[in-house]
């Protein structure tokens, strides 16, 4: 697991509801410079089917969406 | 008989930027233009959660603020606009700030607001003030509406930061028609 290990950022988005998980995302991936990766925790089930779309959309590659429990977990890599 | 012809007037740098090419040649960023009229809470609300998402997607968003829809950029301080006795009615009966939106229906004088900022709160829903400063951060251009602030009496001072000038119809109908999709709320 080495993509795990190379995370820049954090984004808790723990307890939020849409569009919070990926507006905060947006919000903290600008910060970001290309290739750097951000990890992102969310609960809201909408999300997974968000990120999927989200990195359509904007190009940044969701090189990870995994669950523990009821905790999401996406890890993205900048465009 | 002489006949005065007046010179039109330059284009704001507003009109200017539409003609802009696309920057990189790459795929064309899509555009999205919100007009926000009403001003209720739970449409302030849809305006905010469309505007910052489509932001966060990087879509470049405008949104223009007319009628009821300009009281949500008044600053939070400001308790009353306008300068003669109408106008200041109406912002008596209406009062300024997002903070202040009412709901369409079921207000109940401020109950209805509060149980739904309430039951937000408890599912980690953003209120609109937030989700406004969060499309701000993200790019979102916050355009008010020219003859609404006219004819309400109120100034650009009056209005929260990174607002840009006030421009009128005609304007916000071009932005509209060069943009992927336009909403009126």
């Amino acid at each position: 697991m080495t993509v795990t290990t190379n995370v820049t950022k954090t984004v808790d988005a723990r307890g939020l509801s849409c569009p919070l998980p990926i507006v905060k995302t947006a919000l903290a991936i600008k910060e970001l410079g290309s290739g750097d990766m951000i990890e992102v925790l969310a609960t809201d089930p909408g999300s997974t089917k968000d990120f999927v779309a989200w990195s359509k959309t904007t190009g940044h590659e969701l090189v990870e969406s995994t669950v523990d429990g009821k905790v999401f977990r996406y890890i993205l890599r900048k465009k | 008989m002489t006949a005065t012809l007046t010179r039109p007037e330059a284009p704001t740098p507003l009109a200017d930027e539409l003609d802009e090419p696309v920057a990189d040649g790459a795929v064309k960023t899509k555009e999205l233009v919100i007009v926000a009229e009403s001003g209720d809470l739970e449409r302030t609300w849809a305006t905010t959660i469309l505007a910052s998402t489509a932001a966060a997607g990087e879509m470049q968003v405008s949104i223009f603020f007319t009628f009821w829809g300009l009281f949500t950029l008044v600053r939070p301080e400001v308790r009353l606009t306008g300068t003669n006795w109408m106008q200041k009615m109406l912002a008596m009966m209406n009062r300024p700030g997002i903070d202040h939106a009412k709901l369409s229906k079921l207000n109940f004088a401020g109950m209805g607001p509060w149980m739904m900022k309430k039951l937000a709160k408890q599912y980690g829903v953003a209120e609109p003030r937030e989700l406004l400063q969060m499309a701000q951060a993200l790019g979102v251009r916050l355009i008010p509406c020219q003859m609404t602030m006219d004819m309400m009496g109120i100034t650009a001072d009056q209005l929260i930061d990174g607002v840009e000038p006030a421009v009128g119809a005609a304007t916000a109908l071009e932005l509209m028609t060069n943009a992927d999709a336009s909403l009126f709320i």
